[in-house]
């Protein structure tokens, strides 16, 4: 048997290495030679300094909703409801940056602040709905996905804007727009929102791994009996874990509202950034490392997908499907795991 | 003679632990083969190689003679080996008949499960081997007794000829254990062979007929029980003498810790399961409950601990009102509980011993500082613990799972006497040790006392009971109907107090 941590390095690692293989196998059906489009994949995620910085761009609110789950998980609760976090917590820095006047060191902290305590109270919902009746988390989110899209859709047009679908542009104060990192990136989208990601890595890490809150959150998930006989409130830490996990996925509502965007606009569909959380957070094994380097490779692969049509000639839509193929394999890492191990056996 | 089963020579080595070293055992047809050995000896480990569950590093297995390579379970089925494990595996919200089905569903012609064969081949089974189990019962509305009997039927209904049972008396009421015993010889009858894991010598020595003895992971031999006593089984096993009865000094109760009036506890069906009862313990002494199962000890217990709300009535500590006080209040105020399942209440199986030896005090110094963990001061504290009670594991950062049934709850009794609350409940927590560590564990209670500290003792096992109490309040249908001392009594008396026999006024002789 491999030692515990090489294998959980072992895991998604072929997972990623399996799905691009799969990818490969469909290029080559579909008449398109894989090595092109790799490479096309590769130049349009790192090929130069402006698709960097759009990569990083693309990561950072990706490493947010990765945590939201990964610590939701962690604590033995599923949150699927990322998703409708993200859009309240874009809509609340976007509000707080075009309605207040501040100067910088209060208005750009007051509007992420905003974001995070909106989807925290988005995500206090289902927390004490599973907390005090025993209703399923799953459940709740999703509809709190729904609620969230529809109630933001209908404040951008009837509060926010007078019947518009677009706001204003947030005040330059509120924003996260950076100057140099966009200069050293031929002017890519790049924002500080990355910094703000890598912090809340560290953050959720240190929660979980040294503190007596992260102690009973994980306790109270493993063992709600044993918790409430160690005297832990068991219903606050239900309630405690969704919060934070809220307030993650808010932060990355605020990655676009105050960074890519600067503006939200009224959408008919999600913007997938909470469902595609759920696979990084997978990738990564729900800890703030793996989430980290899970959601730069998720951020590589759509920001190269884009250069894949017109530096391969291969269709959209058959990009679409290799990325989602290497998405499965991510998040079959079961079956990798079941493989590896089966593969170890024999090896004997 | 021919074996049914032989293991020979087995090593099965876990991360920083020898498991099994080179063990022996030789089934033959139609006995009950024992196997003892001390907690952590590769008593489980060495049946679940057999059973499938894990791969042995060396050394062959034999069925009926033939070599076999068991590499799950499914081939062990097969063989016509079945388990019935010391920690039980059933899904609760289903019935014993889709329970005993699970995996080898039968089927019509149309892929659709033949439930009503099923029935009747599970009730079929169930009258020949007189195990009396209702086929569409519920597991979580059955006794844990029952659970064990559908544990039984399974591996009969998968056409087990070989049954294991790894500690099966440990989690079962005396009155159960003896039907257990008339399950085991009518399965003896009917031409199956059985080997019982047990740490209870007696039962070695009224239902077996050879006993295989090892000790930390290596094999001493193999002995017929017919020429052996429980005595000789002791020293063989733990490798010195033990004594059964623990010495004492006499009792020297002072100041009153806890005192119990007319309390009423309703259980999770809101029917009143302690009905106006009352109690009081002293510093200094040990007070044993003695109960059939089911006469609210539980309840009761919950309702001290903070984990069930009294209906009403007082509980008081130290003079101090604890009645509906929460879990943390109560522990704060000096009570320690060493609770009756492990493995629901006592332990975080998924956390390290070090992290479960500060279940209850990791929010306090030197555990933790403005909220950080101080890893090194927790796990110094674990260290300490393991040496001082004899916790077999690895390392202190083992995971909890690990650990074999005994040593787990070694852990927990170490956590809780360590902390030396003013009220220590032990309920029930000589399960699953074996007789060198109950010894040990009764010593343990009984320094506590010497120190001025009150125990609750709950136990269903009248020896131990006996052997610790200082007094004993007897238990039936929710109230404490007599309060006796262990020197004045009998186990015949007890008995019948438990079963609810009035005794008159002041003299505990006088039985209706
Ligand atoms: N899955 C595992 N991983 C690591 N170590 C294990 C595992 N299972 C058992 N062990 C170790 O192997 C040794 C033997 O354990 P085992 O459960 O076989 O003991 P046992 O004889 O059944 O004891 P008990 O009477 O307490 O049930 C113990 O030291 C235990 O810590
Ligand atoms: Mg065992």
């Amino acid at each position: 048997m491999p030692s515990n941590r090489l294998f959980t390095l072992l895991v998604p690692v072929v997972s990623v290495v399996m799905g691009l293989i799969a990818g490969a196998i469909i290029m080559h059906i579909s008449g398109f030679n894989p090595i092109d489009g790799y490479s096309a994949l590769w130049t349009g995620a790192f090929g130069d300094a402006y698709t960097i910085g759009e990569t990083i761009r693309r990561s950072a609110p990706y490493i947010l909703t990765g945590l939201s789950i990964a610590f939701a998980f962690r604590t033995g609760l599923f949150n699927i409801g990322a998703e409708g976090q993200v859009l309240v917590g874009w809509l609340a820095a976007v509000w707080v940056g075009l309605t207040i006047d501040a100067p910088m060191y209060i208005h750009l902290p007051l509007a992420i602040l905003a974001a995070a305590v909106a989807g925290g109270l988005w995500a206090f919902v289902p927390g004490i709905l599973k907390a005090k009746l025993g209703v399923h988390e799953v459940i709740v989110t999703i509809m709190m996905n729904y609620i969230a899209l529809f109630t933001t859709n209908e404040i951008i047009r009837k509060v926010l804007t007078s019947g518009q679908t677009t706001t204003d542009t947030i005040a330059g104060s509120a924003s996260l727009a950076s100057e140099w990192m966009q200069s050293i990136t031929f002017y890519s989208r790049v924002h500080y929102g990355i910094l703000i990601a890598l912090f809340a890595a560290a953050i959720m890490w240190f929660i979980i791994q040294r503190t007596t809150i992260g102690y009973e959150l994980k306790s109270v998930g493993f063992n709600q009996h044993a918790s409430r006989y160690a005297g832990m409130n068991v219903s606050k830490n239900i309630i405690l874990s969704m919060v934070i996990a809220g307030m993650f996925a808010g932060l990355a509502g605020a990655m676009e509202g105050l960074g890519t965007y600067g503006n939200m606009s009224v959408t008919a569909g999600f913007s997938n950034l909470g469902f595609d959380g759920i696979a990084v957070a997978l990738l990564g094994a729900n800890t703030a490392i793996g989430v980290v380097f899970a959601a730069f490779l998720f951020g590589a692969l759509k920001e190269g997908a884009g250069e894949m049509p017109t530096g391969a000639g291969i269709p959209t839509e058959l990009v679409d499907i290799i990325i989602a193929l290497i998405i499965f394999f991510v998040a079959s890492s079961y079956i990798i795991r079941w493989v590896i191990v089966r593969f170890k056996k024999e090896g004997k | 003679m021919e074996y049914v089963i032989e293991m020979l020579n087995i090593r099965k080595e876990f991360p920083g632990i020898v498991a099994n070293d080179n063990i022996t055992i030789q089934l033959k047809q139609g006995e009950i083969h024992a196997l003892l050995g001390e907690n952590g000896a590769g008593k489980s480990t060495l049946m679940n190689v057999l059973f499938g569950l894990y791969q042995p590093e060396q050394g062959e297995i034999r069925v009926k003679g033939k070599k076999v390579n068991i590499t799950n379970p499914n081939i062990a089925n097969d063989l016509g080996i079945g388990m019935v494990h010391q920690h039980f595996m059933l899904v609760e919200p289903f019935t014993v008949t889709q329970n005993i089905v699970l995996g080898s569903e039968p089927t019509k012609k149309t892929g659709v499960i033949n439930v009503e064969k099923a029935r009747k081949d599970i009730q079929e089974i169930s009258d020949r081997y007189g195990l009396k189990v209702d086929p569409d019962a519920k597991i979580s509305d059955i006794s844990v007794g029952m659970q064990q009997r559908v544990e039984i039927l399974k591996t009969l209904y998968r056409g087990a000829e070989v049954l294991i049972f790894d500690e099966p008396t440990a989690v079962l009421t005396p009155q159960e254990i003896n039907e257990l015993m008339e399950i085991m010889r009518s399965l003896i009858k009917e031409g199956k062979s059985i080997i019982l894991i047990t740490h209870k010598l007696k039962e070695i020595m009224e239902v077996c007929d050879r006993c295989t003895v090892i000790r930390k992971g290596k094999g001493i031999g193999t002995v017929n029980v017919a020429e052996t006593n429980t005595n000789e089984l002791a020293s063989l096993m733990v490798g010195r003498e033990v004594h059964f009865k623990t010495e004492k000094k006499q009792a020297e109760p002072k100041e009153t810790v806890l005192t119990i009036e007319n309390l009423v506890v309703k259980d999770a069906r809101k029917v009143d399961l302690v009905k106006g009862l009352n109690l009081e313990l002293r510093a200094g002494e040990i007070v044993g409950i003695a109960g059939v199962d089911g006469n609210g000890q539980s309840e009761l217990i919950e309702a001290i601990t903070g984990l069930r709300s009294a209906v009403s009535g007082k509980i008081k500590l130290n003079n101090k009102n604890i009645t509906n006080k929460s879990p943390r209040k109560v522990t704060e105020s000096g009570v320690g509980h060493i609770p009756q399942d492990r493995h629901r209440f006592g332990l975080v199986l998924d956390y390290s011993i070090g992290e479960n030896i500060v279940l209850q005090t990791y929010y306090k110094k030197p555990y933790s500082k403005a909220k950080v963990l101080n890893y090194k001061a927790i796990y110094d504290q674990a260290q300490k613990i393991i040496k001082e009670y004899d916790v077999r594991t690895p390392s202190v950062y083992t995971k909890a799972r690990a650990l074999s049934g005994g040593n787990q709850q070694k852990a927990i009794i170490g956590r809780e006497v360590d902390r030396s609350p003013d009220l220590l409940i032990a309920a029930q927590p000589t399960r699953g040790l074996d007789v060198g560590a109950i010894e040990f564990i009764h010593k343990k209670l009984i320094e506590e006392r010497d120190k001025g500290k009150a125990i609750l003792l709950i136990s269903f096992e009248l020896d131990e009971i006996m052997n610790v109490s200082d007094r004993i309040a007897v238990m039936f249908d929710g109230k404490i109907v007599a309060d006796v001392k262990p020197e004045e009594t009998s186990e015949q008396e007890l008995g019948l107090l438990m079963a609810g026999s009035q005794v008159k006024e002041g003299d505990p002789n006088a039985i209706q």
